[in-house]
């Protein structure tokens, strides 16, 4: 297993930090008497290394979030863990997350910060925003007052935002401005460990890369891991080193950012790429024939095969395994590195 | 030519910083256009983040007055819209899409319940079989369906999936003007597409007008007819959405079209750096 893990440069001394084995993590409902399990996240390995942005890309539904929500150890029920396991390193600590809550609980604040989707509107909506900074981020910074309320000022200008927002209630400002929030809350203590999912859906394009640039530079000043979702192909170009492609709950390929794009090895990474849209284009772009599969009922075999324009008859019966790539990364295909972008 | 929608220099202004503070800004400034009743069309919103379009989505939606200046649908000044079956009436006709879905679903009420709540309000459905094919219908438009939403509460809904239930559910009144806000933003290119397609169709079949206010040039540009783009409040600059996006003449338009993400990794963490460089002075 380890040796499929490691591709990893000779250049640096990669450590991991965050190690994904095998995981499983079920929503398990029982509705009108019917138990019904949806299968979100089905046999996930992965690791995430100090010193990188991690990107998860997918379309919608196919368990990014519920993903990260496991690795954060933010889950409840209905959703369950039922096989696999979660590990961080920070430092000297080691941390099973499913096995040792407590600990996982004091490090989500020491190390671990999570921007959850949609995260603008979990602002107190009666408190002023200054109040959230001084909760959340205070205790962590070891700065008196005067200087914390200098340092989050100059962090929400790299951001576009005016201090003032920090008087303001969450209903004064527009939905960026709220998101940007979040991202400033969630970085300015500049944790060692970053979750970040769909952080830029409410930003004009000139301060995504405000904000995506700040990310980078909180991240390499520090040497710090970001694991970023979205869905947006082009967020990843940006800013990711290392990116994996999730379909239907489980990973369909991984690899180096620029080999990904260059030289996609699996048929819906070719897909995600070739259907990037660009301005100035008016031809109707093909969606992906047939809808996001049922992960309450996934299909057989691959679960790419009933939209996969390669496949073939075995596709419907054994399931591919994630195996070395020919572009130093990992794919689950049993015709890997046959399509080609066009 | 009739006017589906005229706003006739309109102004918004809130106030800035503390209760007692007489300072004020304008969120939106001056603002006129209208679009004609018998030709429906989709007009694009774009712009800096805080620019004001959500702004003036909520008072086309008479959820906000100006300060001055008037907003008229159909002949109606939408400010005088007081009682409650006067704004049914209007609401059966214009619909909204809320900017981010996981504020517009309220985490306590089931998803189904907003669907079902329209149905029976503006699409005259009586019975639950009756409500569950009217939405069902809604539903498969946007590639969810019935089965899938029922009995769920907005958290346990992917952001995608949830944004389109948001869409799904203006259909439902078969409404003459939907405005959109930031409808498309979670979800992935692909959807994204057959989503601005049904849009598309809504406009060409049903004589469906829509205000669609997005971040995402690409498919403003592929979809509308006419676009405004706004910075602090003010159009700065407007026309035809193809002529407008491929040329834009203001210092603004220019910088956003030039900021539009190139879908490659070389050349757009290139542009990321750059960007922040120039920031750092
Ligand atoms: N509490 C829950 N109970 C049952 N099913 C759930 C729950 N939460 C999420 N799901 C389902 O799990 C699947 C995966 O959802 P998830 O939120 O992980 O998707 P995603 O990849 O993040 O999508 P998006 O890009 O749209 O946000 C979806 O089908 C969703 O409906
Ligand atoms: N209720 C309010 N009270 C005070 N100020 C407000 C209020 N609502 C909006 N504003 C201010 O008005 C301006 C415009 O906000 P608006 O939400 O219209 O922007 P937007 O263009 O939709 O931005 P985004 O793209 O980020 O959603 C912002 O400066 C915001 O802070
Ligand atoms: S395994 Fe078969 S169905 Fe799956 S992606 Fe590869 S070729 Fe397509
Ligand atoms: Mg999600
Ligand atoms: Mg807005």
């Amino acid at each position: 297993m380890t040796e499929v893990l490691d591709f990893k440069p000779a250049v640096t001394q990669a450590q991991d930090v965050l190690t994904i084995r095998d995981l499983k993590a079920y929503y398990v409902n029982d509705m009108f008497g019917v138990r019904r399990e949806v299968r979100a996240v089905d046999g996930i390995s992965l690791t995430v290394r100090r010193n990188e942005v991690y990107g998860i890309a997918g379309e919608s539904s196919s368990g990014k979030t519920s993903l990260i929500k496991t690795l954060a150890g933010a889950i409840r029920p209905p959703m369950r863990v039922v096989d696999g396991s979660v590990n961080f390193s920070f430092g000297d600590t080691h941390i099973d997350v499913y096995a040792e809550p407590e600990k996982m609980k004091a490090a989500r604040w020491q190390n671990l910060s999570y921007i959850m989707q949609g995260s603008m509107s979990v602002l107190n909506p009666v408190r002023r925003i200054k109040h959230a900074f001084n909760d959340f981020a205070f205790r962590h910074m070891g700065l008196d007052r005067r200087a914390f309320r200098q340092r989050v000022e100059s962090h929400l200008q790299k951001l576009g935002l005016d201090p003032n927002v920090l008087e303001a209630f969450p209903h004064q400002l527009s939905g960026g401005m709220r998101q940007r929030v979040t991202i400033a809350l969630a970085t300015v203590c500049e944790p060692e460990f970053i979750i970040a999912d769909e952080p830029t859906t409410a930003l004009d394009v000139l301060v995504q890369q405000d904000v995506l640039g700040l990310l980078k530079e909180v991240q390499a000043r520090l040497g710090s891991s970001v694991v970023f979702v979205t869905h947006d192909m082009s967020v990843h170009a940006a800013i990711t080193d290392r990116l994996a492609i999730m379909y239907a709950g489980r990973l369909a390929e991984e690899g180096p950012t620029q080999a990904m794009f260059d030289n996609p090895q699996h048929p819906y990474t070719a897909h995600l790429i070739a259907s990037l849209p660009r301005i100035g284009d008016v031809s109707t772009r093909k969606s992906l024939a047939g809808k996001p599969p049922s992960l309450a009922n996934p299909p057989s075999g691959c679960r790419f095969h009933p939209r996969c324009p390669i496949a073939i008859d075995r596709c419907s019966k054994e399931v591919p395994e994630m195996l070395p790539s020919a572009i130093g990364g990992r794919v689950a295909c049993f015709r890997a590195g046959e399509v080609a972008v066009k | 030519m009739s006017k589906l929608l005229e706003l006739d220099h309109v102004t918004k202004l809130y106030p800035v910083g503390g209760l007692f503070s007489r300072q004020s800004i304008k969120a939106v400034n001056d603002v006129s256009f209208s679009l004609d009743a018998d030709k429906p069309e989709i007009f694009a919103i774009v712009g800096e983040s805080g620019s004001g379009k959500s702004t003036m989505a909520k008072m086309m939606l008479g959820n906000e007055v100006p300060n001055s200046g008037r907003l008229v649908f159909d002949g109606t000044d939408i400010s005088t819209i007081r009682n409650r079956s006067q704004r049914e009436a209007f609401m059966a006709r214009v619909q909204p899409v809320f900017q981010n879905p996981f504020e517009a679903f309220n985490p306590l009420t089931r998803v189904d319940a907003y669907l079902f709540g329209t149905a029976h309000r503006f699409a005259g459905a009586n019975n639950q079989a009756e409500k569950e094919r009217v939405c069902d219908e809604a539903l498969q438009r946007v590639g969810l369906s019935m089965a899938e939403i029922k009995g769920r509460f907005s958290h346990e809904l992917s952001g995608g999936q949830l944004q389109r239930v948001a869409v799904a559910r203006a259909l439902i009144p078969s409404p003459k003007l939907i405005v959109a806000d930031e409808p498309v933003s979670m979800v992935d290119a692909s959807l994204r597409m057959s989503i601005v397609n049904l849009f598309r169709s809504l406009r060409d079949e049903l004589k469906v007008s829509i205000i669609y206010i997005t971040h995402d040039l690409a498919t403003a540009y592929y979809i509308s007819d006419r676009v405004i783009i706004m910075q602090k409040g003010v159009v700065i600059e407007s026309g035809d959405a193809r002529a407008v996006l491929d040329n834009p003449t203001h210092p603004y338009s220019i910088a956003l079209k030039n900021a539009v993400l190139p879908p490659d990794p070389r050349a757009a963490s290139a542009a990321i750096r750059l960007r922040s460089a120039a920031a750092a002075g």
